[in-house]
């Protein structure tokens, strides 16, 4: 009778138990923390008198006036001008590039297919900043090889941290360094199309571009929209190309990217408030833009599954 | 036995509290006498390279007999740390001891993170210069801190090149601008100096030595002086070079610089005391052919300096050895072994004036082996540096100076423009924090 009670409540409870460490980490290191940032984001500090001495510093109710700030701020509206400009030249270049690796890589014809895929997913590997100051060194015409040749050639040297060049020298950079792991992605899903489905294409007379065209990009069309939905997202969060750039050049303000405003504000404004309004604006910003994003994508594929 | 059970949790509450009340009675009659009993360790919290060989001296020495023993934890340099001791101070953790750059001073004690040491550093003071030394006060009777360092402003030229191209030591500011149209008509592709964006510390500097107070306070009010009539005098003059082409307007310490400065692209570099050590590194094949003289006045026969750079060590408020901390402070910054030790293995420039002129300073430093008369040159412009004026955001000003100047040095535009923008966005900062600011 004990056990017959007992069993039922033991299965109904199971999930929970399995469920329970991550809860409790999610709630501690990821709920807690946001609930505590956005706390944040409606105190500010108050000084009485000139601020001297103990006391003069108290932490009040700011109601929503970081926010006001941050929305009427321009150089965080700037920044994010600037982001998506910069995003419409790295998503489809190293999207475009890791696709038309990955169907390369697919193809018969492709000798030491292992070293090339080595190869090509290696700069994903070394950290971001390594890849910047890397490709900062190379952007500085008095120490970079590239310049030196330009000149040996007579050939004209663009200033690469100027203007619109600098977009393309970063965009560069996380096009370099991003293009590997797509490919890897889109590639491991080609992969996965049974062999059946290119031998009735062969059968019927396609040609190995309408098979690439017709079958090999529409099967593989979900690591495609999981690919495009990362990008957006590290696109929407560069932070540390720009960072390391930085100390290279005049043309690069602290404030370039959206989350470099927020760092700027918290760790060399001191003002931890209005910085953590900031990220609250980007992390909505973020989760609307993936979000209309992803559901816009399946309500593609829906549509497409029912014609 | 539930009643034993209340009767023994009682019985230990009443313990407890009694130790509680112990601890609180031997608290407050520390407090009282200010003097230590018992072994106290200190956390010291610095950047300065081999401070631990220095530390170990005190631990060994005076250390030992005062049984107080100091552990150094490395840290980043400059605006991190405060951020750090700002963190941790909140968190009512920060360390005992704390290296802090002058100019951050203010920002830590207007967030109440820095102890008042006067009472317990007897008579430290007379063995600094006064406009150091106020640095540490702000102007007040308490004390936040005791100086380590300083940072006079001079001016390093290439004494071969200057000589090839039939230049002279510029004097006055005046003068410099002449040297750089001078240089810009013999070599074209070469520049005299450049005017960088990315350190806000060497313009702050400059503008001191025209007699610039940036913060100032009258009764309850501060008052913010950016825009100042000799704060824009050094603007014009540097948009004016950056204008006409006559010096640069890349940001230093890049790789780009380190090659200019190493190859004679650029052939002279306003500086501290410290840019021996920076040209070592950044300029190693130009070694012996830098000179050093004074920083050009703005008229002649003046004879000032400003500062760039320098830090001094304080006690934090989350100290419980207020009396032990200050202690050391002192002893690190006035004792000659220290000071001897401080010179040798972190190579510091110490701001105690007796320690200018001592053995450790005797010798020029190697990269300037062809100045035998480096430090005693270096300890004469020491005395003439002009008082400085910190305030509690000089923060925000130093990262608006970073994009508003590094904006007007690329577009060759008007500083006045970005030093107002410096100003502004200084004062909406106080008041956005409830300073009273008086306009």
């Amino acid at each position: 009778m004990t056990t017959a009670r007992r069993r039922p409540y033991g299965v109904k409870g199971a999930p929970y138990a399995f469920l329970l460490p991550a809860t409790i980490l999610f709630a501690l290191f990821f709920a807690l923390p946001i609930g505590y940032a956005v706390y944040l984001s409606f105190r500010k500090v108050h000084v009485s008198g000139l601020g001297l001495g103990s006391g003069a510093r108290k932490e009040v109710w700011a109601g929503l006036e970081n926010y006001t700030d941050a929305v009427t701020d321009n150089e965080l509206l700037d920044g994010a001008l600037r982001v998506l400009g910069y995003g419409c030249i790295v998503v489809p270049v190293m999207l475009g590039l890791a696709l038309l690796f990955a169907l390369m890589l697919d193809s018969d014809k492709v000798r030491f297919a292992p070293f090339t895929r080595l190869a090509i997913f290696l700069p994903y590997a070394i950290p971001g900043v390594v890849a910047a100051l890397m490709w900062g060194f190379l952007y500085l015409p008095d120490v970079s090889p590239f310049y030196y040749l330009l000149q040996k050639l007579h050939m004209p040297q663009p200033n690469l941290l100027d203007g619109g060049p600098l977009y393309l020298a970063m965009a560069n950079i996380a096009v370099w360094g991003g293009t590997g792991f797509n490919m890897i992605v889109i590639y491991t899903s080609l992969q996965s199309i049974p062999a059946e489905v290119y031998e009735a294409a062969k059968l019927d007379g396609a040609t190995p571009l309408q098979i690439a065209l017709k079958i090999k990009i529409p099967m593989v069309a979900p690591s495609l929209v999981l690919t495009f939905f990362f990008s957006i997202i590290a696109t929407l969060q560069v932070f540390n190309e720009p960072m390391t750039l930085k100390p290279l050049t005049n043309s690069l303000p602290l404030t370039w990217s959206p989350l470099m405003n927020v760092y700027a504000d918290a760790f060399r404004k001191g003002d931890i408030y209005q910085a953590a309004s900031e990220a609250v604006i980007i992390a909505l910003a973020t989760l609307v833009l993936s979000f209309g994003f992803l559901r816009a994508a399946n309500r593609r594929q829906k549509q497409e599954a029912t014609r | 036995m539930p009643n034993t059970k209340r009767t023994r949790l009682v019985a230990s509450t009443i313990a407890v509290a009694l130790g509680a009340t112990a601890l609180t009675a031997c608290g407050s009659s520390d407090s009282d006498s200010k003097t230590e009993s018992g072994p106290v360790s200190l956390t010291y919290w610095t950047w300065t390279p081999g401070m631990d060989k220095v530390v170990d001296l005190w631990n060994k020495g005076p250390g030992k007999k005062a049984q107080i023993t100091v552990t150094v934890k490395k840290q980043a340099s400059g605006d991190s740390l405060v951020t750090k001791i700002l963190t941790a101070h909140k968190a009512k953790k920060a360390p005992d001891l704390v290296q802090a750059e002058y100019q951050a001073l203010p920002t830590l004690v207007s967030n109440d993170a820095l102890a008042d040491i006067s009472k317990d550093l007897g008579d430290t003071k007379s063995k600094f210069a006064d406009g150091v030394w106020q640095q540490t006060t702000l102007g007040t009777d308490a004390v936040y801190a005791v100086p380590q360092d300083i940072g006079p402003m001079m001016f390093y030229y290439r004494q071969d090149l200057f000589k090839k191209y039939g230049l002279s030591v510029p004097t006055t500011w005046e003068q410099f601008a002449e040297t750089a149209r001078a240089l810009k008509k013999k070599a074209p592709d070469k520049d005299l100096t450049t005017f960088s964006a990315n350190d806000s510390g060497l313009f702050a500097g400059l503008a001191q030595q025209a007699g610039a107070k940036w913060w100032t306070t009258s009764g309850d009010k501060w008052k913010v002086g950016i825009n100042d009539a000799a704060t824009k005098k050094v603007a014009d003059f540097w948009g004016g070079l950056v204008k006409e082409g006559a010096v640069d307007n890349q940001p230093m310490y890049t790789p780009a610089w380190n090659k200019a400065i190493d190859t004679g692209k650029q052939i002279a570099w306003v500086s501290a005391v410290w840019a021996p050590g920076t040209l070592t590194t950044a300029a190693p094949q130009t070694k012996g052919k830098w000179a050093m003289a004074p920083l050009p006045q703005w008229s002649a026969g003046d004879n000032v300096t400003g500062s760039w750079g320098g830090s001094s060590t304080a006690v934090t408020t989350d100290s419980a050895h207020t009396a032990a901390a200050a202690k050391f402070a002192a002893w690190l910054n006035t004792d000659g072994g220290a000071l001897q030790a401080l010179a040798k293995d972190s190579g510091i420039y110490p701001a105690a004036t007796n320690a200018q002129t001592s053995g450790a300073f005797a010798q020029p430093p190697a990269y300037f082996s062809n100045q035998s008369d480096f430090y005693t040159e270096a300890a004469a412009i020491a005395k003439t540096t002009a008082p400085s004026a910190w305030g509690p955001n000089v923060n925000v000003a130093y990262t608006t100076f970073n994009d508003a100047f590094g904006t007007a040095a690329k577009n060759k535009s008007d500083f006045t423009a970005a030093l107002n923008t410096m100003q502004d966005a200084t004062v909406a900062d106080l008041k956005k924090q409830g300073f009273e600011v008086s306009e």
